[in-house]
């Protein structure tokens, strides 16, 4: 992840023969091809709604949605989290309460944030808040758990107390657990977007994923669909690039998947 | 007046059992300005307990710590404690420059001055060229040096340490008394050190407790006189270091 890394060419190779099976599968049996047109022809779709700038307006939509929903739940998980990691006892209080809306399907809030919220935007923020909240929050609390108890006391015996704790010893100590929890919020934060926009909604990629189809236009849906993955791989990409810039005292090079 | 005062401290712990155990028990000195003592006992005497509660990080069970006559009841800001474990206390994710840094931030210094002190200091404890090195590219002893700055930066009237050579190598242990020593004679720090090695501590310091088993008591004052400054050969050469030794080796055994 730090500096250059060679470009994966046997990845890379499979993944173009992996196109190269859809193209000629598609073309070989011509009446599938309304469910799996070929690759060629979702390709070209995708270029003409580049071209009329429909399609870029969706994803600024979604893009911004993401955004708003991630960095929120970033910032209230990661200071709930050293919070509720640094005193115990605020963490008893609420540690079952924890454990008990964590594993729920977090898609099963979308009716109720519908019924609070309405179909706007803010409907589709508080969701993505709400799912991608849980697992920054419980790796910051048990990155804090983590922390060698001298490296406190060192902090304490320098004079630094509460506040001042948290912010200079506590959150770049727990940053390790933090960083895996934000990793893991962002492909959340991301499914949870698409899935409200698919089902509320009337802009977004999810939206408009789910309107092509309706309209019986697989290509566009394809190209759609290519969208949502191309931003989700962007987007993990960036992280990752930061990741390294700033974890680099772990060890020099944190561990990270070829390119 | 003198700068540290410990009266009748005593420290117990109740164990999973629901047993109460007395650590340290009543424990009573005082340390002057500049001095140099130890304290020596042996392993698992309740040692660290004693002194983080001189360094205001456990509460006594009973008893009193003053620091220039100031009750202790939290971390004193003139005093600092320096653990054992450098390799757990050095903050991994700053520098060797940022760990000597979080020193003088701790006393809200920075800028220019604050600078030209952090590589004074690294320049002092023999660190010069290892700025930007992360801990865990250093070595154990490395790692302590910069521990040691770390505390020095602070600028603290009274250095509390807690085995700090205990999981070094004999060689680079005796390289950090005399980088210790240096410092102490420069900086005119007091320094409360603890250690279970008898030899160390009768190299080290002006004055000598020595501990019982637990709960730990103080058995034994002895004033240490040799010259300073002291010399790896010929102090531990000296006419009486080896009495002393043995002296206080038979005490502990006891």
């Amino acid at each position: 992840m730090i500096g250059l890394k060679r470009f994966n060419w046997q990845g890379w190779s499979t993944f173009g023969l992996l196109l190269l099976l859809w193209e000629l599968g598609s073309r070989s049996a011509p009446k599938l091809q309304f469910y799996v047109p070929p690759i060629s022809r979702v390709l070209s779709a995708l270029g003409q709604l580049v071209v009329s700038g429909s399609l870029v307006q969706h994803l600024a939509v979604t893009l911004g949605r993401f955004l708003a929903g991630y960095l929120l739940a970033a910032a209230l998980g990661v200071l709930l989290g050293l919070i509720l990691g640094y005193f115990r006892g605020l963490h008893g209080l609420v540690a079952i309460v924890i454990e008990l809306l964590r594993p729920m399907p977090s898609v099963a809030i979308i009716p109720v944030a519908v019924l609070m919220l309405g179909i706007g935007d803010s409907m589709i923020v508080a969701v993505t808040v709400y799912a991608s909240v849980w697992p920054i929050l419980v790796n910051t609390i048990d990155g804090v758990h983590h922390i060698e108890h001298v490296l406190i006391q060192t902090g304490r015996t320098f004079g630094l107390r509460r506040r001042k704790l948290l912010r200079r010893v506590i959150f770049p100590a727990a940053s390790p657990y933090i960083v895996t929890g934000l990793r893991i919020g962002l492909s959340i934060a991301l499914i949870l977007v698409t899935t409200a926009e698919m089902i509320i909604g009337s802009k977004g990629l999810g939206f408009f994923i789910m309107d092509e189809e309706r309209a019986m236009n697989s290509a566009n849906m394809y190209a759609g669909i290519l969208v949502v993955a191309a931003l989700g791989y962007a987007l993990n990409r960036v992280f990752l690039q930061l990741e390294g810039r700033m974890m680099k005292w772990r060890h020099g090079v944190a561990a990270g998947g070829a390119m | 007046m003198s700068i540290l005062e410990i009266h009748g401290l005593s420290k117990s712990y109740r164990q999973s059992s629901g047993e109460l155990t007395l650590a340290v028990g009543n424990i009573t000195c005082r340390v002057e300005a500049g001095e140099f003592v130890s304290f020596v006992g042996p392993s698992g005497c309740g040692k660290t307990t004693l002194l983080m509660s001189i360094a205001g990080l456990l509460a006594p069970t009973s008893g009193r710590v003053l620091v220039n006559d100031k009750e202790v009841t939290g971390p004193p800001p003139n005093l600092v404690l320096l653990f054992q474990e450098y390799n757990k206390s050095l903050f991994a994710w700053r520098t060797v420059l940022g760990n000597i840094q979080f020193g003088l931030e701790a006393r809200a210094k920075r800028g220019a001055d604050a600078d030209r002190k952090a590589h004074s200091l690294i320049e002092l404890v023999g660190l010069k060229g290892f700025e930007t090195h992360y801990p865990w590219e250093l070595s154990g002893g490395m790692q302590q040096r910069v521990a040691i700055a770390r505390a020095l930066a602070y600028e603290p009237e009274v250095l509390l340490m807690d085995e700090p050579f205990g999981s070094l190598d004999a060689l680079t242990r005796l390289e950090l008394e005399d980088a210790l020593l240096t410092l102490w004679a420069e900086l005119k720090t007091t320094i409360l050190f603890i250690t279970h090695d008898i030899e160390e501590a009768i190299y080290l310091s002006d004055r000598i407790w020595v501990l019982s088993r637990r709960p730990s008591q103080i058995i034994e004052e002895i004033r240490i006189r040799f010259p300073r400054p002291r010399d790896q050969v010929t102090t531990r050469a000296e006419r009486g270091f080896m009495e002393i030794r043995n002296a206080i080796y038979g005490k502990i055994r006891n």
